[in-house]
């Protein structure tokens, strides 16, 4: 038997109000992992645990072969960045919102050119000077996803990041970003409704109920 | 040069009371329902205004530094009463002990810069100075941390998205809120700053339109009408600050998880 550093996570028993029983449940690292289930079954819940937005009430989340609990939340949070599943906008331009990922979590922001890349990579043709609050509730998905890819974390926990895109668009994006993150050997955890993306891309697929 | 004040004959005070009267026959025209609130409003205000007239009486007569303390100490908690009263929503312990602690600590530290370096009455708790100025400092604090807190509230309840998105990317608590944090800190400050702005020309404040009745000079009432604005804004916004520095904080649990209604106790 393996242990320790095989599994990026590993969760023993987890209990959490009357929304998540999870008796075990093994996350490798390196792997793209799809979580799917009915809506209201806990998946985002689930990633919020993984990133320590929420504490179990009862059982343990081991990352790294150590219990979250023996993490400090905000080196956790910079290692392994969850997208919401509302995008967030902060005021400002493009160029702000891009960086300010890297700004809160306290790493030093991009030049312009690696910015222009990244919304390339999620198929957004807008200029860096232009104001967020006119963006469409797809671009707004689009630019959140560009935002934690800039920040270049261990671990992505994407919570749907392409539902409000169309299946081109979805299909594109996924591809570049599944491409780079297995390049970059990062580890992808994605909750997702869509039934294309856990068969094109998923290494193991888990059901929440 | 100091002329008596002119005292008000019992029956032409009592003829102020008419003006309630046209107020009250105005609500009922509109047939607004206000006429009990009114009424009820008046009598307070006539009945607590005469005790404290009584009371001050007894206390100026009187000075001790003992009674000045008592004053003070009732003064600092019917702030942090209405305060509490003020912000509706149930607070924490922890967040109620941040408002006592800032509430007190804004307006004692104003109170004793300028109570002892820049009036310097003597001695340090003659009440003709001290309640006045300490009733002035500690009732402008109150409104500095209602109107924070408030904005503070409110945002955190409505912008919890924002706060727990940025906390999702590895900020920390403080950069997660700082946006909204500095905004109520704005809106506890800005009446105060802005009534400096309109001083001595949209308005003659109150104590130094007494001050000027009583027969003071206006230069030597203006001197202490500046002091007191200044010693306000001090105190205003030490209290705010201290209250908000430290109650975002009493949001997050030590795991640095967001709380939004503050009503979980760690
Ligand atoms: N803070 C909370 N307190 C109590 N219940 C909550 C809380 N947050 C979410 N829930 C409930 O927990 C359940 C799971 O929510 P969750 O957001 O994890 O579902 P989900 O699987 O992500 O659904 P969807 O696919 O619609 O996004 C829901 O019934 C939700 O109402
Ligand atoms: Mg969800």
């Amino acid at each position: 038997m393996k242990k320790g550093l095989f599994y990026m996570f590993h969760i023993k028993n987890l209990r959490y109000k009357d929304i998540l029983y999870i008796d075990e449940l093994k996350i490798e690292e390196k792997q793209v992992t799809c979580i799917i289930g009915q809506s209201g079954g806990g998946k985002t819940t689930l990633l919020k645990m993984l990133n320590h937005m929420l504490s179990p009430d009862q059982g343990e989340i081991v990352y790294k072969g150590r219990s979250l609990f023996e993490w400090n939340p905000i080196a956790l949070r910079r290692e392994v960045v969850m997208l919401s599943q509302q995008p967030v906008m902060f005021e400002g331009n493009i160029r702000e919102n891009l960086n300010f990922g890297r700004i809160l979590s306290e790493k030093e922001p991009l030049d312009d050119e690696k910015l222009k890349e990244a919304l390339k990579f999620v198929c957004l043709q807008k200029k860096l000077e232009d104001d967020v609050e006119q963006l469409s509730g797809g671009e707004k998905q689009r630019l959140a996803l560009a935002r934690i890819f800039l920040m270049d974390p261990e671990v992505f926990l994407l919570d749907e990041p392409t539902s409000a895109l169309d299946k081109g668009t979805e299909e594109k994006i996924m591809d570049a970003f599944i491409r780079d993150a297995r390049k970059k050997e990062k580890t992808v955890i994605m909750v997702t409704h869509s039934d294309t993306i856990p068969k094109t891309y998923a290494d193991k697929v888990i059901t929440i109920k | 040069m100091k002329q008596e004040v002119i005292n008000i004959e019992f029956w032409r005070l009592s003829a102020a009371y008419l003006f309630v009267l046209i107020l009250i026959l105005l609500v009922k025209k509109r047939e607004i329902k206000r006429e009990k609130l009114i009424v009820l409003s008046t009598a307070r205000m006539t009945i607590q205004l005469v005790l404290v007239g009584y009371i001050l009486m007894y206390i100026f007569k009187n000075p001790s530094p003992w009674i000045v303390l008592l004053v003070l100490c009732f003064m600092e908690s019917f702030a942090v009463y209405n305060i509490f009263k003020q912000l509706h929503k149930p607070l924490s312990k922890k967040l109620k002990l941040v408002i006592v602690l800032s509430m007190v600590i804004g307006s004692l530290v104003s109170l004793l810069y300028f109570n002892l370096i820049v009036i310097h009455f003597k001695p340090w708790y003659e009440p003709q100075y001290f309640i006045p100025i300490a009733g002035m400092f500690i009732g402008n604090s109150m409104i500095g941390i209602t109107l924070g807190m408030k904005e503070m509230i409110e945002n955190f309840a409505t912008q919890k998205n924002l706060i727990e998105g940025a906390l999702m990317l590895g900020a920390k608590p403080d950069a997660a809120t700082k946006p909204i944090v500095n905004s109520a800190f704005d809106s506890a400050i800005l009446p105060t700053i802005n009534n400096m702005v309109g001083m001595g020309i949209v308005f003659l404040p109150g104590m130094m339109t007494g001050q000027i009745l009583a027969g003071t000079s206006p230069l030597v009432a203006i001197e202490y009408q500046i002091v007191i604005l200044i010693g306000i804004a001090g105190s205003v916004g030490i209290s705010s600050f201290l209250s908000l520095q430290f109650g975002y904080k009493t949001f997050f649990n030590d795991r640095f998880q967001f709380i939004p209604q503050n009503e979980k106790e760690k």
